[in-house]
């Protein structure tokens, strides 16, 4: 902040930024918890849930697989508890 | 003397503090690392923890704690005269509060940003942390009981008031929806929002078709409405029944939804709020017409119930929750915590601060002053209302009428309060529910189980204090046992940094000295009301006051004897030591 130049413009930047704080993180939480259902259905397949569409869900993996550490972290396991994925 | 006075001795003090004395601290006490790698650094998840620039986080901070407790809590304290009201402000604000809320903020950040609640669980055994829930659920159960009076009182004092607190909750779930669905800026929208509930509050006021009396409506003061009772108990019932249904929509709604939404809009209401009291104060130029002390307050001594009183203008235990809560989980770097907690205690002194000025400017005349505050009890009723009428008043310097200006600031009053209610409430579902886990009671832990546990419990005891007006008026005199329960938080968190410090090594005097005064004040404040106003051999006697005084002297005690023997044992804990 303190190597912009001030201005009016970024006084009422900085306000928002203030005020919509909370706001960005509870929604940030909203969107990684539809996210995490969505992995979830992705991955259903692999846990041993049947997946009608698991044929198609495979095209996705390239893009989800970055996300499958943090997602296993966050529902509760420790370890990969896929055998296909070792991350960790 | 004129009330800038005041204002500018409490900015020079605030200002004082800040630079000199929360140097020292950051320094020679705490000694802050630029180079330490905070929780938001370490477990960044762009959810949670965010490293956060610090005049964002100090603004989110400040918006967070400051309510309208440090409002009523010396509006009502005024009672005893100006000078010991504006010294324990001032005093308070820099050599405790700043210290706690600073304290608690490195205590959690050099602690993977843990609430004080693991920290005492960790510092203290897991007694204390069970403990530590009791007493945390006794302060919310007071918040729930009080703010619903407060906003009840307010519907009822000030009728033109209702519709643009009520017009809120639409425009916010609108924002709250708009933002998630397009990600677009709130502060637009909130804007917008803000000037259509000041629009509805300058028209209600001069339309009295649209002030939603229920007084009036049940046949006027003195008129006997439902099962008998009088026209304005009827309104605080009715009024009471439809907070409580909606406080629980609204804690169970996610906080997206409303609570996010409205804290944003009410943001803007605090700045403006703060912006046209000072303002108003500079324009006006009002003279000080309260006594300096007041020496007609024989029926309650200021010292110590003066430190209760006041409650969150000087310190609050609920700082330390926001500041190992939320706070500790996005400071950029360690140093910041000095901004961030210090200067966010020292915005709420400022809001105290013209509180006061507001009340003690606002009589023509000092024998005015002690007309109205002729008792506690009766300071206690009156305190809430006559700030609004004194904040009028400075308003007027900004050219707003004075009706239209006691409008708005009960609308922010109601909004801040409603705010304070709605997390309080769900706050308290969350502590049900830990303790249903705890205690293995598998029922309570079910959201709308504990919720409802919440609200009719708060319902109840909003209601069952008896004031002047009748049934449901009297939820003020819960307001010493909030003032209690807050002040002792802050005390066992300020306990907690101490054993913090002791165990690293450091001074801790500059946090046991205020934890001890604090505690000291507060038990002797407690004892000296349960023991010898409320128990059932006094002459005021009162059950309900009695049982709670007693619950909250208990576990106080309880808490510190066992913290007290941890230190004796020097129990060696799994607390982070950075010395």
């Amino acid at each position: 902040m303190t190597d912009k130049k001030f201005s009016l413009k970024r006084l009422f930047e900085l306000y928002d930024e203030v005020l919509s704080l909370p706001h960005k993180n509870e929604v940030a939480r909203e969107l990684r918890d539809e996210d995490d259902l969505f992995l979830l259905l992705v991955y259903s397949d692999m846990l041993g849930i049947p997946n009608p569409a698991f044929y198609y869900t495979l095209e996705l993996y390239p893009y989800i697989i970055e996300k499958f550490h943090d997602w296993h972290l966050r529902m509760g396991m420790e370890k990969s508890p896929l055998d296909g994925i070792r991350c960790c | 003397m004129s009330g800038i006075w005041l204002a500018l001795i409490g900015g020079l003090v605030f200002f004082l503090g800040y630079r000199y004395y929360s140097k020292f601290i950051a320094e020679k006490i705490y000694r802050l690392d630029p180079n330490y790698t905070t929780p938001a650094h370490q477990y960044k998840d762009g959810v949670d923890f965010v490293p956060t620039n610090k005049f964002v986080l100090w603004g989110h901070h400040f918006t967070s704690v400051a309510g309208a407790a440090p409002i009523v809590g010396p509006a009502i304290a005024v009672y005893w005269g100006w000078l010991p009201a504006i010294l324990w402000v001032l005093l308070g604000t820099v050599f405790a509060a700043g210290v706690h809320d600073f304290g608690t903020l490195v205590l959690s950040v050099r602690n993977k940003g843990q609430s004080v609640g693991t920290l005492a669980s960790k510092l203290i055994g897991q007694r204390a942390k069970i403990l530590f829930l009791f007493i945390i659920l006794l302060l919310v159960l007071m918040v729930n009981a009080v703010f619903a009076w407060v906003i009840a009182n307010l519907f009822i004092s000030f009728p033109a008031s209702v519709l643009s607190v009520f017009i809120q909750i639409p425009l916010a779930i609108w924002i709250g929806y708009s933002v998630y669905k397009r990600k677009g800026s709130m502060l637009l929208p909130s804007l917008v929002a803000l000037a259509v509930m000041y629009l509805a509050a300058i028209v209600a006021s001069y339309v009295p078709a649209l002030q939603i009396d229920l007084v009036k409506y049940f046949g006027g003061e003195g008129a006997t409405a439902l099962f008998g009772m009088s026209a304005t108990s009827a309104a605080f019932l009715v009024w009471i029944i439809v907070l409580m249904v909606y406080v629980y929509i609204a804690s169970t709604l996610p906080v997206w939804k409303l609570l996010q939404p409205r804290d944003y809009i009410n943001s803007h209401q605090l700045i403006v709020g703060l912006g046209i009291l000072y303002l108003g104060l500079l324009l006006t130029n009002p003279e000080i017409t309260a006594p300096v002390t007041n020496g007609q307050a024989n029926d309650v001594s200021w010292f110590p119930l003066l430190f209760i009183t006041i409650a969150c203008g000087a310190i609050s235990g609920f700082h330390g929750l926001v500041s190992s809560g939320t706070s500790s989980k996005q400071l950029d770097k360690e140093t910041d915590a000095r901004f961030v907690g210090y200067l966010g205690s020292v915005g709420e002194g400022a809001l105290a601060l013209i509180a006061i000025i507001a009340v003690v400017t606002f009589f023509p005349t000092a024998g005015e002053f002690t007309a109205t505050y002729s008792g506690f009890t009766a300071a206690s009723g009156a305190g809430l209302g006559v700030f609004i009428q004194g904040a009028a008043q400075l308003a007027t310097g900004l050219g707003i009428p004075a009706s239209v200006a006691a409008t708005i600031v009960s609308v922010i009053v109601v909004s801040f309060a409603a705010t304070t209610l709605d997390s309080s409430v769900r706050l308290m579902r969350y502590i049900i529910a830990e303790l249903g886990t705890e205690y293995n009671v598998k029922p309570i832990t079910k959201t709308h189980v504990a919720t409802t546990i919440a609200v009719v419990s708060s319902a109840a005891l909003t209601l069952i204090p008896q004031g002047p007006k009748g049934f449901g008026s009297g939820g003020y005199l819960l307001w010493p046992l909030f003032g209690t329960s807050n002040q002792l938080l802050a005390g066992i968190s300020l306990l907690l940094v101490s054993i913090w410090l002791k165990r690293n090594g450091r001074n801790y005097l500059p946090t046991i000295i205020p934890m001890v005064f604090v505690m000291f004040m507060t038990l002797w404040a407690m004892i000296s009301q349960v023991f010898t106003q409320w128990a059932p051999w006094t002459e005021t006697s009162d059950w309900l006051l009695f049982s709670f005084g007693a619950i909250i002297l208990i576990f106080t005690l309880w808490i510190l004897l066992t913290a007290f023997s941890a230190i004796a044992m020097n129990k060696k804990d799994s607390i982070e030591r950075s010395a």
